[in-house]
Formats: C-alpha cells, sequence, structure tokens
C-alpha cells in the first residue's frame, strides 16, 4: 500500500497541541496539589483526593468495572441475552472437555511451580560459589529471554514427529531411532502430551526460581554459615537447617509468582496443541469459547473461576509480603 | 545564535527548497485522481466516482500474495474515482473481527469466510443489509445457491467474493500412466484402484489435518463431501441446519464411509499420523509417487513447490471426487468468502458494489490462481489448469453445488467441536459412534 504523508501533515498539528495542553493542565494541576496544604487546614483530604483519584479512576475503568461485567455476562446465555443462572458454572464441572481440561490445568499447577522451584533451588546451592558460576547461571536463566510463543515453536520442533519410513525432523524422535526405538506423537497422546509441554514453562521457569534464590542463599550472613561450621554441620544439615529457613521467604514469593504465572498459562498449550488433543487449560479454554465459539456466557464463566483461583494465592502472598515487613 | 556563514545559510536555503519540493510533490499526489478520472481507461468507473478522496477499510483472512493480487485487481478502480481502500488482512479474523465489532470498531467492510459467522454478526443487527445497487448485482452475478448462503432470515448480507472446489482428488498423471490406472468415474472404481494402488506397495491416500487450533478441519471437509455422496443434498441440507441431529444413522452410515479410507491402515498407513501431518504437506507425496490419491480442495494448488508442472500431463492434477451413483448428479462441495458491510457510507456501497460485479471479477481472475461462481466471469480469463477445471466444475449444468457444512453450523460447532471431535476420531480416541454424540452433544441448545 502506498503512503501518502501529506495527508497525515495535518493531522500532526492537533496532536501536538493536544499534547502541550495536557502537559500543561497536568502540570498547573500537579503544581497546585502540591501547595494546596498551605493554604489551610483540612485541605490535606483534598490533595489526597486530587493524587489518588486518577488512579482509582483509571482502576475502575480497568479492572473493576471489566470484574463486575465479567461476572455478569457469566450468568447470561451465549449472546448476553437471557439470564441462565448458574448453568454456565455447572457446564463447567460436568462436562467431559472441560473436566479433562480442569485436571490439566491441576496437574499444570502442581507440575511446574514444583520442579521449577525444585530445580531452581538445586541449581542455585550446587553452582554456589563453584567456578565459572556466572556462566553456568546464565545458561539456565537464557530460557527466561524467549517469549513463551517462541519456545513453543522450538519445542515443536523438537517433539516433531514423522512417519517411521521418512527422516526425522525432531531432535526427540530422531534420538529415539538411533536407539533403535519407534517414533512418538508426542503431542497427540494424551494425558503425556500435558506433561511434554509442563516441561516447557519448568525449562522457563526455572532460570527465574535459580536467580531469586541464588540471590536469597547470598545474602544468607556469613555469621550463621560460619557457626554452623564450626558446630560441625554437614551439607545436608547445613542445608536443612541453614540454608532452607533463612530463604524461606524468597521460596514462598518464587513459588506463588510461578503458580500464578501456571494458572494462567496460555501462550504454549495454543501454540503446541490449541488445546487438541485433550491438552487444554483453563486460560485456553476460556478464549476458546469466547473468541472461537463466540459463547460469551461460557468464557466469562470460566475467566470468573481463574480469577477465584488466583484470589487466594495473590491475598497469600500480600499477606506474607506485610508480615515480612512487620518483623523488620 | 550567531549569524549564519554565507556557505551555511546557502545549504540551509537548499534545505528548506528541497522540503518545500517534497511536499508539493506529496501534495500534488494526492489531487491525481480528479485529473485521472478523465482518462478513457477510467470511463468504465465513471458511477463509482466520489468528489473528494475517501477511505474505505476491507478486512479479511487472505494474506501474503495473495493479499497482492487483490490490491492490484482494485488499484485502477481506486485512481479513477477517489476510493482508497485501506485492505488488512489478518490469520487471526475469525477471532479479532468480534473483538473490533464489538469494541465499536469494525471495519467498513469485512470478508467473511463462513457464512455461520456472518449470521452472527448479521443477527446481532451489526451487519447493513444489501444495498439495492449489491442486490442488483448479486441478482444478476449469482446462482440462487449462492445468493443464500449469506441470507439470514430472509435479508441478504452478503455477495460472495472468491470461490474454491473442495470435490478434487489429486493425483500423479505420471504414476497413473505406468502403472496403467484409469482416473475412476464412481466411487467403487476409486475404492478398487485404491486396493490396486495399495497392493502395488504405494500407499494408495495421503491426508494431513493439522493446522494450528484449526487442526481437524480437512477432514470436516472429508464427511461433509461423502455426506453430499452417501445421503444426497436434502439430507445435507438437513444436517447442516441441524434439521436431523448430527449423530442421525444417515450421517453415521456417511461417516463409516469415510472411514473406509481415512481410517483404513491398509490405505493411508497408520491413521495417526494424519493428526500430525499438517495440511499443508498433506499431499506433497502425491507429487513424488509416494502416495497415490490426495482430496483436497483447488486451491491446494498453491502448496506445490515451485515449479511443479499441474496439468492433466504434469506432475500433478485432479480429477473430480466422484459419485457413489453418477445418475444422480454430480454433487460438488465448495467453499468462498462473502463481502458484507457494517457501514452504509456512499463509497462503501460503491466499493460493494464493484466487487459484486462482473468486471471485478474478471479482473481479478487475470492475476491468476483465483475463481469465482460469479456467471459474469468469463472462463478464458481464468489462467491455471486447476482453475479451469475447477470453473468448469462449477459452471457444469449437473452440478450439485454445496456450501461447505462446518463453515454454516453455529461456530461452537462449526470451528470447534466438529474440528476436535474429527481429530479424536482419526486419533482413534473416539469411535463413529462417540464422535457423532460428541458433536450433537456441543450443538447450541
Amino acid at each position: 500500500m502506498d503512503y501518502d504523508f501529506s495527508e497525515d501533515v495535518a493531522k500532526i498539528w492537533p496532536a501536538l497541541m493536544f499534547m502541550a495542553g495536557f502537559i500543561v493542565v497536568v502540570g498547573a494541576l500537579l503544581f497546585v496539589l502540591d501547595i494546596l496544604p498551605r493554604w489551610g487546614r483540612g485541605k490535606e483530604r483534598l490533595q489526597m483526593a486530587g493524587f489518588l483519584g486518577p488512579a482509582l479512576v483509571l482502576l475502575g475503568i480497568g479492572l473493576v468495572y471489566p470484574l463486575v461485567r465479567t461476572v455478569y455476562l457469566s450468568f447470561y446465555d451465549a449472546g448476553g441475552d437471557a439470564f441462565i443462572g448458574f448453568d454456565n458454572y455447572t457446564w463447567i464441572f460436568t462436562n467431559d472437555d472441560t473436566l479433562t481440561m480442569l485436571r490439566n490445568t491441576v496437574l499444570w499447577v502442581v507440575c511446574v511451580p514444583l520442579f521449577a522451584t525444585g530445580f531452581g533451588l538445586l541449581y542455585a546451592v550446587l553452582v554456589d560459589k563453584a567456578r565459572g558460576e556466572g556462566i553456568a547461571k546464565s545458561l539456565i536463566f537464557m530460557p527466561m529471554a524467549i517469549s513463551l510463543v517462541g519456545a513453543s515453536i522450538i519445542w515443536k520442533f523438537i517433539y516433531a514427529y514423522r512417519d517411521p519410513g521418512v527422516e526425522q525432523i525432531g531432535l526427540l524422535n530422531q534420538i529415539l531411532v538411533w536407539f533403535g526405538g519407534e517414533p512418538q506423537q508426542f503431542l497427540s497422546n494424551e494425558p503425556g502430551n500435558t506433561f511434554y509441554m509442563i516441561v516447557i514453562l519448568i525449562w522457563i521457569q526455572a532460570g527465574f526460581a535459580m536467580v531469586i534464590l541464588s540471590a536469597a542463599i547470598k545474602a544468607i550472613p556469613a555469621e550463621i554459615v560460619e557457626a554452623a561450621r564450626l558446630d560441625g554441620a554437614n551439607p545436608w544439615q547445613m542445608f536443612w537447617r541453614v540454608t532452607m529457613p533463612s530463604i524461606r521467604p524468597a521460596v514462598v514469593v518464587v513459588v506463588v509468582t510461578i503458580t500464578i504465572a501456571t494458572l494462567k498459562v496460555f501462550d504454549i498449550v495454543r501454540t503446541m496443541t490449541g488445546g487438541q488433543f485433550k491438552s487444554s487449560v483453563l486460560a485456553v479454554e476460556m478464549y476458546n469459547q469466547a473468541f472461537r465459539s463466540y459463547d460469551d456466557g461460557k468464557g466469562s464463566a470460566l475467566a470468573v473461576l481463574l480469577f477465584l483461583l488466583v484470589v487466594p494465592i495473590v491475598i497469600y502472598q500480600a499477606r506474607q509480603l506485610r508480615h515480612r515487613t512487620e518483623i523488620r | 545564535m550567531a549569524v549564519l556563514s554565507r556557505r551555511r545559510r546557502a545549504i540551509t536555503l537548499a534545505g528548506v527548497a528541497a522540503l518545500a519540493l517534497a511536499a508539493s510533490a506529496c501534495g500534488s499526489s494526492s489531487d491525481s485522481g480528479s485529473s485521472n478520472a478523465d482518462k478513457p481507461e477510467c470511463q468504465p468507473y465513471s458511477q463509482y466516482r466520489v468528489d473528494k478522496t475517501k477511505h474505505v477499510s476491507i478486512y479479511a483472512t487472505i494474506r501474503d500474495t495473495e493479499a497482492e493480487k487483490l490490491e492490484q485487481s482494485w488499484k485502477q478502480f481506486e485512481d479513477c474515482t477517489n476510493i482508497k481502500i485501506d485492505y488488512e488482512g489478518s490469520g487471526e479474523f475469525e477471532t479479532q473481527i468480534k473483538v473490533r465489532a464489538d469494541g465499536g470498531q469494525p471495519p467498513d467492510i469485512a470478508v467473511f469466510p463462513q457464512p455461520g459467522l456472518l449470521a452472527t454478526f448479521a443477527k446481532s443487527g451489526q451487519l447493513k443489509q444489501l444495498p439495492a445497487s449489491v442486490q442488483a448485482n448479486l441478482d444478476k452475478n449469482w446462482s440462487k445457491d449462492w445468493a443464500n448462503y449469506a441470507t439470514v432470515d430472509g435479508k441478504v448480507y452478503g455477495v460472495p467474493l472468491g470461490a474454491n472446489v473442495k470435490s478434487l482428488v489429486w493425483y500423479s498423471p505420471g504414476l497413473f500412466k505406468e502403472k496403467g490406472y484409469e482416473v475412476p468415474k464412481t466411487w467403487d472404481e476409486m475404492i478398487a484402484l485404491s486396493d490396486k494402488i495399495a497392493a502395488s506397495g504405494i500407499q494408495a491416500w495421503c491426508a494431513g489435518i493439522e493446522s494450528g487450533d484449526a487442526t481437524g478441519w480437512p477432514a470436516t471437509d472429508w464427511i461433509e463431501d461423502i455426506v453430499l455422496r452417501d445421503q444426497g443434498p436434502d439430507v445435507y441440507d438437513q444436517w447442516v441446519n441441524h434439521k436431523i441431529p448430527f449423530n442421525d444413522p444417515k450421517i453415521f452410515s456417511a461417516a463409516e464411509r469415510a472411514a473406509t479410507i481415512l481410517k483404513n491402515p491398509k490405505y493411508v498407513g497408520n491413521p495417526k499420523t494424519i493428526v500430525t501431518t499438517s495440511f499443508q504437506e498433506g499431499g506433497l507425496p502425491v507429487k513424488d509417487k509416494k502416495c497415490g490419491m490426495h482430496r483436497q480442495a483447488n486451491f491446494y494448488s498453491n502448496q506445490w513447490p515451485k515449479g511443479t508442472n499441474v496439468g492433466p500431463d504434469g506432475d500433478v492434477y485432479a480429477f473430480y471426487f466422484p459419485p457413489v451413483d453418477p445418475s444422480k448428479g454430480k454433487p460438488v462441495l465448495v467453499g468462498g468468502e462473502f463481502v458484507s458491510a457494517f457501514s452504509d457510507r456512499d463509497e462503501v456501497v460503491k466499493v460493494q458494489t464493484y466487487l459484486a460485479s462482473g468486471e471485478w471479477a474478471n479482473s481479478k481472475a487475470k492475476l491468476g490462481d483465483w475463481i469465482s461462481a460469479n456467471k459474469s466471469l468469463d472462463v478464458s480469463a481464468v489462467t491455471g489448469t486447476i482453475d479451469k477445471l475447477s470453473v468448469q466444475i462449477l459452471q457444469d449444468p449437473a452440478t450439485v453445488a454445496r456450501f461447505d457444512g462446518s463453515d454454516q453450523m453455529p461456530a461452537q460447532v462449526g470451528s470447534k467441536s466438529f474440528w476436535t471431535g474429527m481429530t479424536d476420531w482419526i486419533n482413534g480416541t473416539k469411535d463413529t459412534k462417540q464422535t457423532l454424540d460428541y458433536i450433537e452433544s456441543t450443538w447450541p441448545k
């Protein structure tokens, strides 16, 4: 398509004027709010409202309103026309497809935080103060830099399957063939396919866990470690009695963050299987219902369920944070 | 600022002059449209002309080379009429169109690949009914069947754009010649041929239904094509419109017939490999004579590697997917896109009218690899051999054309459970009865 700049020139001036106007108005407002308390008592409340107001309004538009609307829609039918009570929720817990989807979501939420944190912790302890620690750590951290879709495409090639008769293009299947095995269809056989996809997220998240935990380990006061050594603690006791208790808050943060990320997992499943072969998860099913089946009711009900599952974890984390600041 | 040196000043002046020149050049290009309008080649477009430059946005699934050809096909229209078409093609059309329309920013014109999707927007009141000038072109250029696909509750909302013929079987003329195979004319002949090919050690059929998150769709075409052959067009219509349930015994019989090929290890090797073979790669072994037949639409001609000779004596060609009972006419499964408008501004109506005209269809067909069911389409304007064959099939009086059923069914079925059901069916996790029962259970009440 040819682009005609001259048509847009006229639009630049109004845009610039608008930006300038915006800066002037906001600047003046902030200035007034800043000097407000000097004008007399009781103006603090006004100042507070002035500073918090815009954020609250934006939160209302961007978070509260969609939340209310989603909950509302989840009690209506596909087009949002007829009230159907809890039917959409009953559907989630009675339909074979959605039950498989819930089972998969549970598998994800259990496996990914457990193994990602486990591997991250093990790795952080093992490479701590070892030679080439920097390089070893960046190797594990590198997958974090890849987008989820990018990682999924890489792994799609690793799992790729070709007929036994022809040359394999997938790394795993080629290795199987070298050892005299039959090539496997990793992604189309359930429930294995869910685990093969879980591996990807572990691969990505282990780096995150490792970095945070490694930093926490390094922050353990040298006196404690030295005291334990002098008392004759073996490495096993060192780990369980000294390291673990000291880094417990960091472990909680890591587990909680990864759990929330896992609950919302979408990109990997959509890229690898599109939710077919009984490998769907909550977020993928939500998207498919809302945007593929055009069923706003079921899509919203799934969104509400996802929200309800995430909320307790967030509350727990917020409490932990407050707890820690109180101790300090 | 210090006073500029003379040299500096000269450079500055030159720069300003260049800018001014550039600006005036840009300026002139925008009003060139009006002067173009008087040229002789613009004569046919006089009815579409508008006085001031207007923009019309079109949103569709067509991308890459095909999109370039599309834009080329209306280039002259744009030059002559002052209407600029802002075209956007997207692989995410099916999901994004809803986001845009619900968000209050629909395109002026959307090209729907599925009548079922179009109906959703028509029912929600977002689409405009066809204006008189467009309706006139539709009546003139398309058969009643085609006009019906975009009709919702007696009101017409769309005009067909391109068309494709799905009832084709790709084969290698070279292999057929070597082995002395004949192109089958009936279902039974085709099965006999399959047995012969399989006996010679070559895979008789190859297929691939992997297609990202649309995995399964090629198999739905198989079922539809065979329902049309096994049960006839009337049962087909009842099935698509849910006048009979999805798991009706008649459909079961058709699906079982499909299974004799698709799920038959004798013909396809391990059927499970079909679900992991991509639609794009599904038929490629035909060219290498490693596989006898591949049922896929005329648009599969784009998938052959560069330099493949497509033709009756070439590397690959296609024959018409034969009927079970030839005395009952030639059932043909077709697909296509439909042009619908979210706006009724004058320039939008003009673009719609133009796209529904025979002039546009011929202008597009000349660019190659494209056909339409437009009756004003001149067969001699069609370039490819497969396209010629497809147009002949479409215009054959014996042809009983039916539109792709999954595209007409509600989205919950047509672009979800029918796909996943077929995937599970071929993968062997569900048998025929379980598959049909499952799809029936997902039909919206």
